[in-house]
């Protein structure tokens, strides 16, 4: 409801097509022109709405909080990414095969079939597109592979715990958002830490090496949100390394987006999500740039995905357990288009 | 060689042997004076008179044969202690410390193989993890019970009886975890992985690597030539050549057979000691050349064959969870990557394995071992284009292999270890059986170049007494 609402008033305000006008100058207008801030922090105003008003600098600058806004609108109409796809038989999607509850194959499983909620989801495209939730093929792909899956054209799209960054923005398409996630620690249920706060004074917290929430941890730290006092220096390939090197004693603490972190507390019944989250991130389903039917059709599915009620059964039967039925990621995010 | 001195100091001779073996004592002194007055009296006595010559010539002969005869026993006795080291000493502490290694690879590789097989896992894995933990702690034992407490050997030791623990509670964490269906148990195996081949393993070739350069020093210590001896054993001979030569010229007397005797015992000791010391050293030369180096070559193919299955083990364990970006750029997943250097190391050991082999029976399994390999490359092809194409069951089918027909790596990697063992207790043998003969060239020798140097100092001391004996 709210989602074809803000569609309305985005409509009213200027319209699809000068929009894409503006935001094809997007990446060029990057690399020519300081990062501004027009915008005071703080909420966001409606992306939709933000875009159509856009000055020039306005459309140029991609702030990571609302890096999520900048997808196409949702359309059922054929184009040659579609069609390349039907004459295929099967969607190509990019996955993980070791995220708990997300991308992940069980090993006691006899058909070995993955599952999770990214694996839902992929099967709801594939069911879309071809009428059948088996006609996907999925491939393993590492973390930083990702982008380059899809630019390369080995995958149609990748499915896979990937937040919609504007860096990435500039490599690949987004689909809406379809899960709001964040920063979030998660420490033993008997430990006394109590979020991401002064709790963490004097404790080892473990990252993944280049990981947001690495970075987010030297900032803060910096600018003294997180105590002086914690050692941040732990930093493993994988983040579930960081469960092993938590479960072991040899950190307090693990800081990961939210949703892996509740794939982590689903491992170890003695670890719990400490706090809310601290940052605000989105997933996205990323494609290849100019694939735009594709995009507009994702987002359709999407759309319906949310409406009746598919992702919301897919959220408790993977994640509620562990994120919990109140959290503000068990409601889809909203989803504004550019 | 002959070893029948007798015949030389027993000539037929036509006067009975007469005995003043001792020289005649001089007359004593006038008076009593200092001992080092007495001394140099009966010096100067002996250089001004022929007996007093002849008696210094006689002592000094029978010091230097007895000192050769000596000398050839203190160094062929320290060469023969130096060639049983080898044999039954630093050898075999080289192939522990090389079982240690072997055994931690392979007790790596059958953790990984276990895990990716999860429910499947055949019992006959679980056995062989289990074997190869007892053998190496087993080994670990044995080498800290011969290293020098302080030594670097034994600080490695101790840093590996440390990590093993802890490397097995890693293992077992992964396993429990993996029964649950949870992946951080492939997080567990990955961090014992690495414990394993970023320190257990490098421990353990460090090791190895000592343990080898104690076998080069005893090898060293056992193939030295004993330069003293041969020198002393040469003036001896030139002595007594000299002092026959010199009576031949004053005496005009042809043949002293003290002197002769004497001249034999030490020319047979001299010959022995140096033909002896010879194919004792051909021997260990052999034993080194075709035994230890085709172990070593041997040993490393093998730790090569069983980090290659872990590496395709972990890559479909791990499913790119760790990638390396290579310097051109693109990116990898880690463990495929390893396995592609591994597989390669393995190539080239057999390579050279092979230029090594001496024999057929020795070239025969390192070449089924290379054809295993090939076929297990070829193998590993078909595994990584499924798992690429996104059919991990299959491509874990093709690793595993859980049926005859799934044509699995797992075979490959069974007969390459099997024909790698064979070969190994082949070049055991070659080697076992080549330092055993060289060490057996110098048996007897230390006693009979002793006994055999007495007798001779004995003859020297009796021709001349019996050219003194003509001057009363």
């Amino acid at each position: 409801m709210r989602a074809r609402r803000l569609r309305t008033g985005m409509r009213g305000w200027g319209g699809a097509g000068a929009t894409a006008v503006v935001c094809v100058l997007v990446p060029v207008l990057a690399l020519l022109l300081p990062r501004t801030h027009p915008h005071p922090a703080g909420d966001p105003a409606p992306g939709g709405r933000k875009a159509a008003h856009g000055t020039r600098v306005e459309a140029v600058a991609c702030r990571d909080d609302e890096a999520h806004h900048r997808s196409l609108s949702p359309s059922d109409a054929d184009g040659p990414t579609l069609a390349a796809i039907r004459a295929r038989g099967h969607v190509t999607v990019g996955v993980d095969q070791d995220s708990y509850r997300w991308g992940y194959r069980n090993p006691n499983n006899p058909t070995g079939e993955l599952e999770g909620f990214d694996i839902d989801l992929a099967h709801r495209i594939a069911e879309d597109i071809l009428g059948d939730r088996n006609k996907v093929q999925f491939k393993a792909i590492p973390t930083n592979e990702r982008i380059s899956a899809v630019r390369s054209g080995r995958v149609d799209m990748v499915v896979r715990t990937m937040t919609i960054t504007c860096d990435r923005l500039k490599d690949v398409a987004f689909s809406a958002p379809y899960f709001l996630t964040g920063q979030q620690v998660l420490a033993p249920k008997a430990s006394r830490i109590t979020g991401y706060d002064s709790s963490l004074a004097g404790r080892r917290i473990c990252s993944a090496a280049g990981s947001t929430a690495h970075d987010r941890l030297s900032a803060d730290r910096k600018n003294g949100r997180l105590p002086a006092s914690a050692d941040i220096s732990t930093t493993v390939p994988n983040q579930l390394d960081c469960l092993v090197k938590l479960q072991l004693g040899e950190v307090d603490a693990v800081v990961t987006d939210s949703a892996l972190a509740a794939g982590q507390a689903a491992q170890d019944p003695a670890v719990e999500l400490k706090g809310r989250s601290f940052t605000k991130e989105f997933y996205g389903v990323a494609m290849k740039q100019g694939a735009d039917d594709l995009v507009r059709r994702v987002n359709r599915i999407l759309e319906n995905y949310r409406e009746d009620g598919g992702w919301k059964a897919s959220y408790d039967k993977w994640l509620s357990a562990t994120l919990g039925r109140d959290s503000s990621s068990a409601v889809p995010p909203t989803a504004n288009y550019r | 060689m002959t070893h029948s001195p007798t015949r030389y100091t027993a000539p037929p001779t036509a006067h009975p042997p007469t005995l003043p073996a001792v020289p005649p004592q001089p007359a004593p002194p006038p008076s009593r004076r200092t001992a080092l007055a007495e001394a140099a009296e009966r010096l100067r006595h002996a250089a001004t008179t022929e007996p007093g010559r002849l008696r210094v010539i006689g002592a000094a002969l029978a010091l230097l044969v007895v000192a050769f005869g000596a000398v050839a026993a203190v160094q062929t006795a320290e060469r023969a202690t130096a060639a049983g080291d080898v044999l039954h000493r630093s050898q075999p502490l080289s192939s522990d410390a090389a079982a240690v290694y072997r055994s931690l690879a392979d007790a790596n590789t059958m953790a990984t193989s276990g895990y990716l097989a999860g429910l499947q896992e055949k019992a006959a894995t679980r056995e062989r993890y289990e074997a190869d933990i007892r053998t190496a702690a087993a080994k670990l034992a044995t080498a800290a019970a011969n290293s020098a407490p302080g030594s670097p050997s034994a600080a490695i030791i101790t840093e590996l009886n440390e990590l093993l623990p802890r490397y097995k509670g890693l293992v077992e964490a992964a396993r429990a975890n993996n029964r649950q269906g949870f992946p951080v148990g492939g997080a567990y195996l990955r961090a014992a992985n690495d414990m394993m081949q970023k320190k257990m393993l490098p421990a353990a070739e460090e090791l190895y690597r000592k343990e080898n350069q104690r076998l080069d020093a005893d090898y060293a210590k056992a193939t030295s030539y004993p330069w003293a001896a041969i020198a002393l054993g040469v003036a001896a001979l030139a002595a007594l050549g000299w002092a026959q030569r010199r009576l031949y010229l004053r005496t005009n007397r042809v043949l002293n057979h003290g002197l002769v005797a004497a001249t034999a015992a030490t020319a047979v000791v001299l010959l022995w000691l140096v033909v002896g010391h010879s194919v004792a050293r051909a021997g260990l030369d052999d034993s080194r050349a075709h035994g230890v180096r085709s172990l070593n070559v041997l040993h490393e193919a093998r730790i090569a064959s069983l980090k290659a299955r872990s590496d395709e083990n972990l890559t479909l364990v791990s499913r790119g969870a760790v990638t390396k970006e290579l310097e051109d750029g693109t990116v990898m997943d880690a463990y495929e990557w390893a396995f592609d250097q591994e597989i390669d190391k393995l190539a080239k050991a057999l390579a050279r394995a092979d230029r090594l082999a001496d024999d057929t029976a020795g070239r025969k399994p390192v070449q089924r071992a290379n054809a295993s390999m090939k076929a297990w490359r070829s193998r590993h092809e078909l595994a990584r284009g499924a798992n690429d194409s996104g059919d991990y069951q299959k491509a874990r089918d093709r690793v595993v292999g859980i049926g005859a027909r799934d044509q699995s790596t797992a075979e490959c990697f069974d007969n390459v270890d099997a024909s790698l063992a064979s070969a190994l207790a082949h070049e055991t043998d070659e080697f076992e059986r080549a330092a055993r003969a060289g060490a057996a060239a110098t048996t007897g020798l230390p006693a009979g170049s002793a006994v055999l140097a007495v007798l001779g100092a004995a003859g020297a001391v009796l021709g001349i007494g019996r050219r003194l004996s003509e001057y009363r």
